[in-house]
């Protein structure tokens, strides 16, 4: 069956195709099934996509490809979602969780009835999806997180976040490419580069991939710290 | 020495800005770029580059520049203020034309008039190394332009040539017209169905000002709040330049170059992409108004604005003295220090 699409107009270069409301693993995989097809289908006028959790956003000349043909030609698409399930990479970074590291990491635990190490251990025994990249370079939205490790963003925004801080709130992981400020609570740190402009894709992970995260102590972090990054992390493509 | 600008003082906001940096968004990368790409557009063909070449992008006010070059063809564009020679022999050089300046001369563009953004193109363009296909200051994740930041005082700002082409200067026949549209032109979306119609309405009748909140990033305005029928938490998705995103305070905030590939406020419409240029140049305080108009309007719109462009882009004259602006200090003496006059258009 025909997943429901609706779309919608951002403007006169740019069209949301919209899967739904909400955080949800199959409108991911939708969104990028989608994302996809229209790769391989090369239309004239497309500049770029951005998938994101429950829609694609595909940015495009209209010049070259009006928005009713451009609604035509992607509803003429095979968006079938099985194939995005297996298309993700397999990717296992290591982090340092607690101490300086990761100054929110007693809160979450408490929060969930758990110790450190009991929150360490859950979040690093799960695989997490991405499901987006944004907010700012490279910065991965990642899902989805046990109920024990769920709780709400941090009343007070923290003025700075570390660069490489992994963080949890509302049931996601994401983690910081750059310092900046926010709003999660960062419980650990990895010291892999996660946005490098001297890579072809700059962002190290990309939707629709998975993660696993190794933790490890700061000491290890610490010999980690400017080493190449195919040294820190292990990657495994897709079976094709 | 290669050639160079020296950045004697930086001016509030100067960053390196091409036409931004393209396919990019999926990791996150803002597309960045010229927020009034076509006076960007318009200085470069001045100098005789190419459409996008990299130039300064000055915001607010200019930075004061001396020339480390045998010689150097620049072009001021965006506002309707000169170009003001300090040294070594003081002179004004209108905007919208290019000018040769010889070796140490030092100079700036006077106070801005209409507009606060313009841009400086040198024939050659600024030598920094591109960062995934663009020059483009991209200041979130420090990448591109100068070092990835806004220029400072005592830079030095490599060219990529040293003394111009051997061609007249150009200027455009008449100055650019700067003014923007009496009302913005929007299509409503993609999440207009969060708001009350009486926040549409409000939209589309109300007067909104530009506050002092307004950077490359976006425009934040003040006005009537506007409601959320739904909430005013939207799940994250992908954003396009000229959104008009509404937080929960439901005060707007137009999206600008700068800003974010995806967010998580919902957005009311989107300006159309003839008028972004227009928001590029809106002072804090400016009151603007908005009117919403189909996608296929703004489309219609869009490629008739393009063909315009394309004639002006197209339509430079070499500049020469004649009756008209014998009495313009200001092109009287660039011919004379240019030294190259065509008798002929």
């Amino acid at each position: 069956m025909r997943p429901e699409v609706t779309y919608l107009p951002s403007g006169d270069c740019a069209l949301t195709v919209e899967f739904g409301r909400s955080v949800d693993r199959q409108v991911n995989l939708q969104v990028m099934a989608l994302d996809a097809a229209l790769k391989d289908r090369a239309l004239d006028g497309v500049i770029e996509t951005v998938p994101t959790f429950r829609s694609l956003m595909v940015h495009y000349h209209p010049s070259v490809i009006d928005h009713d043909r451009l609604c035509a030609e992607i509803g003429t698409l095979d968006i079938a979602p099985e194939g995005a399930a297996s298309a993700g990479r397999l990717i296992t970074l290591p982090v340092a969780y607690g101490g300086d590291h990761g100054p929110d990491l007693q809160d979450v635990a408490q929060a969930g009835g758990l110790s450190p190490e009991d929150a360490i251990a859950r979040h690093s025994g799960i695989t997490h999806y991405v499901y987006m990249i944004g907010f700012a370079p490279g910065h991965p939205y990642m899902g989805d997180l046990p109920p024990e490790l769920t709780l709400p963003r941090r009343k007070t925004p923290r003025t700075r976040i570390a660069p490489g801080t992994v963080a949890v709130a509302v049931g996601q992981t994401v983690i910081y490419p750059f310092a900046s400020p926010g709003g999660w609570h960062a419980i650990g740190r990895t010291p892999v580069a996660l946005c490098d402009i001297a890579r072809e894709v700059p962002a190290l992970l990309r939707a629709g991939d998975k993660v696993r995260l190794r933790p490890i102590g700061p000491d290890e972090y610490d010999g980690m710290l400017g080493r190449p990054v195919r040294d820190c992390i292990t990657i495994e493509e897709p079976a094709r | 020495m290669s050639a160079a600008l020296i950045v004697q003082s930086a001016g509030p906001f100067t960053t390196v800005q091409d036409l931004g940096r393209i396919g990019h968004q999926a990791s996150g990368i803002p597309v960045s770029g010229a927020l009034d790409p076509v006076s960007l557009r318009i200085a470069n063909a001045l100098v005789g580059n190419e459409g996008g070449e990299a130039a300064l992008e000055m915001r607010l006010a200019g930075p004061v520049l001396k020339v480390a070059a045998s010689r150097v063809r620049v072009a001021l564009c965006g506002v309707s203020s000169p170009l003001q020679i300090l040294a070594p022999e003081p002179r004004e050089v209108a905007s919208w034309q290019s000018v040769t300046l010889t070796q140490g001369t030092v100079f700036r563009a006077a106070p801005f008039k209409d507009s606060i953004t313009a841009y400086l193109a040198v024939e050659g363009g600024i030598d920094v190394a591109p960062v995934l296909g663009s020059r483009s200051t991209c200041l979130r994740a420090g990448f591109g332009g100068l070092e990835g930041r806004m220029l400072a005082d005592g830079d030095t700002l490599p060219l990529a040539m040293d003394g111009p082409g051997a061609r007249p200067d150009l200027r455009l026949e008449r100055p650019f017209d700067l003014a923007a549209p009496a009302k913005l032109r929007i299509v409503l979306g993609p999440q207009d169905d969060y708001f009350t119609q009486a926040a549409i309405d409000t939209l589309l009748s109300a007067e909104f000002r530009v506050t002092n909140e307004a950077d490359r990033m976006g425009l934040r305005l003040a006005g009537p709040a506007l409601a959320h029928e739904a909430g005013y938490d939207i799940t994250s998705d992908g954003i396009a330049t000229g959104a008009i995103q509404v937080p929960g305070d439901g005060q707007p905030i137009i999206l600008l170059a700068d800003h974010q590939t995806t967010g998580g406020y919902p957005k009311i419409a989107t300006v159309i992409s003839a008028d972004l240029p227009a928001l590029g140049r809106l002072a804090p305080g400016t009151a603007l108004r908005f009117a919403a108009v189909s996608v296929a309007e703004a489309q219609g719109i869009y490629i008739a604005s393009q063909r315009e462009v394309s004639a002006i882009l197209r339509a430079p004259r070499p500049v020469r003295i004649d009756a008209a602006s014998l009495s313009s200090r200001a092109l009287l003496s660039a011919n004379l220090i240019g030294g190259v006059v065509s008798a002929a258009d």
